[in-house]
This record gives C-alpha cells, sequence and structure tokens, in this order.
C-alpha cells in the first residue's frame, strides 16, 4: 500500500521559494502566473493494513508542522 | 556545576558553544551524541548548538527534534535546567515543542551572515540578566531559516509574558514583530537566532555574548 503525503504551507505563511519561482517563470516569458506557492510530496511504501490514524499520526508527528504547514493525505492502491 | 553541548550530525558550533561554556563556568562541558538517552544527572546547563543538523532535511531541525537525546533535555527542562539554543538549536527547540513558533526560510530568500544589532526587551530572564533592558548589543546571524512565525495570539502571548528577549533593531530576516530570541513559559529555555558563542573574547571583535553566559553562571550560582 502506498500513500501520498502532500504538506503545504498555510495561507498567509510567506513562501520565498514560491515567490523565486513566480520570478523565474516570469523571466522565462510566461504571463498569466497569479502567485506560486511550493510545497513537499512524500511518498509512503507501507506494511498493508497500516491505519488511517497511523498515517495521520506520522504526518502530525513529523512530516508536516502544523504550525505552519497543512497536510493531505493520498492513498494509492 | 555540571553542563553539557548536544552534537546532532550536521551541527558545526558546538564546540564553540563547549569553549564558551567552559569559559563562563570553567568546567569543561559533556558532548553528549545525538543517540544518547540521557544526559548527566543533575544537569545545569544545556547548549543545542547552530549547525545543519541532519542536513536540513525535512525542515531545519525537525529531525533533530525528534532523536533520542531530544527527550532528556525535555525532561531537564521541565525539571528547571537551563537551556540555550542557538541557530539551528533555535529551531530545533521550535520542532520539538520547548518553543511556541516556527522558523521559516528569511523573507528576502537570502542567507544572511553578519553581525545584527540587537534591542534586549526582557533583562529579568537569567540569560539576560546582565543586560540592561532598552540596551543594543552586536552578535552575529548565519542563517537562511531564521524568519520567525507564530499566529497573533501566541505573539500577544509572548509579548504580554515578557517572553521577547531579544529583538533585531533592524528587520533582516521578516521575523514577526523583528523577534530574535524567545524564552519559555518558566523562564528557563532561551531559543535565538544570532550566536552569542561567537563574541565572547577581544579577539572576536566584541564581547557582547560573554555576558549571557556569565548570566546564566550567575543564575545557576544563586539557585544553589
Amino acid at each position: 500500500m502506498k500513500a501520498r503525503i502532500f504538506v503545504t504551507l498555510k495561507g498567509g505563511v510567506l513562501d520565498p521559494q514560491g515567490k523565486a519561482i513566480h520570478h523565474a517563470l516570469e523571466g522565462l516569458g510566461f504571463g498569466g502566473v497569479n502567485d506560486v506557492r511550493a510545497g513537499k510530496l512524500i511518498e509512503l511504501d507501507l506494511a498493508d493494513g497500516t491505519s488511517d490514524e497511523d498515517i495521520d499520526a506520522m504526518c502530525r508527528k513529523l512530516l508536516a508542522n502544523t504550525v505552519i504547514e497543512n497536510y493531505r493525505i493520498e492513498k494509492v492502491a | 556545576m555540571k553542563s553539557a553541548v548536544i552534537v546532532f550530525p550536521g551541527s558545526n558550533c558546538d564546540r564553540d558553544l563547549a569553549v564558551a561554556f567552559e569559559a563562563a563556568t570553567g568546567v569543561k562541558p559533556a558532548m553528549i551524541w545525538h543517540r544518547d538517552t540521557y544526559l548527566p544527572a543533575d544537569i545545569d546547563l544545556i547548549g543545542v548548538p547552530g549547525g545543519f543538523s541532519y542536513g536540513d532535511y525535512l525542515r531545519s531541525g525537525a529531525m533533530a527534534a525528534r532523536s533520542p537525546v531530544m527527550q532528556a533535555v525535555a525532561q531537564a527542562a521541565s525539571r528547571g535546567a537551563f537551556v540555550l539554543g542557538v541557530c539551528n538549536g533555535f529551531q530545533v527547540l521550535t520542532e520539538s515543542g520547548l518553543l511556541p513558533g516556527a522558523l521559516l526560510r528569511n523573507a528576502g530568500g537570502h542567507f544572511v551572515c553578519r553581525d545584527v544589532p540587537l534591542k534586549v526587551e526582557n533583562a529579568q530572564s537569567a540569560f539576560t540578566s546582565r543586560y540592561a533592558a532598552g540596551e543594543t548589543i552586536h552578535y552575529p546571524v548565519a542563517h537562511h531559516d531564521g524568519n520567525y512565525f507564530a499566529d497573533d495570539a501566541t505573539l500577544d502571548r509572548l509579548e504580554g509574558e515578557g517572553r521577547v528577549a531579544l529583538r533585531y533593531a533592524e528587520n533582516i530576516n521578516g521575523s514577526a514583530r523583528n523577534i530574535a530570541g524567545i524564552l519559555n513559559e518558566t523562564g528557563n529555555v532561551l531559543g535565538m537566532m544570532p550566536h552569542p558563542e561567537r563574541v565572547i573574547e577581544p579577539a572576536h571583535g566584541s564581547t557582547d555574548g560573554k555576558r549571557l553566559f556569565d548570566g546564566l553562571v550567575e543564575g545557576l550560582m544563586a539557585r544553589a
């Protein structure tokens, strides 16, 4: 079983990396990009039967810092 | 007086902090590896040093905060031992929950490495007792992730409880309310981005940081 964890900065938390990417896109001549926010994708290869509670605990205890980040869990068959 | 400096893989200010501890206490600190699960009994003072623990993987300080030794640090802190986290050490203390908030990438996106003026906000803590409230001092900074962040309620609480120990006298990294260093609720844990251990001898160009360590020792002597 695999799970994908998407970790993103909360709204209102400054994202200098996103800003730099945005700037670089504009430098390449791409107009119409209103904003860029960068995040992380963490793929977990899990033993079958790993509980949702455990995956959630992994996110809360380590993978995301919930002071500044949100996370979303996507289970992949 | 027993002191210790925690050493993570990737720490690079551990020996500087040890020199500062030894100069102030007169005793060599124990160097404690991150896999150790206990600290010397009745430890008085613990340093969590700067550097790039675990290569800043995941988030600065995130892996170090979950390493075995940090449980021992948390226990010692709850007993009242003084804990000083500098730079990466501050990041480790916020990641481990010993201090509130988080340290984000510098607002300007750049690594900032220079001397900065700091305003001493709270001169009542053991860490700052040798300074005067409102005094401007200079410590060097060298960090990429020093942009202090906390929600408004947390910031208001920190300010209201006098837990902002040091503030940048100029905005160098985007930190909320220019916060450079904060105390825990009981005043025995201080996390700060600037490096006091780099300004303790005349040969360093300044001795502004020496008073922090001397004040700590004075605080410990007063307890004994």
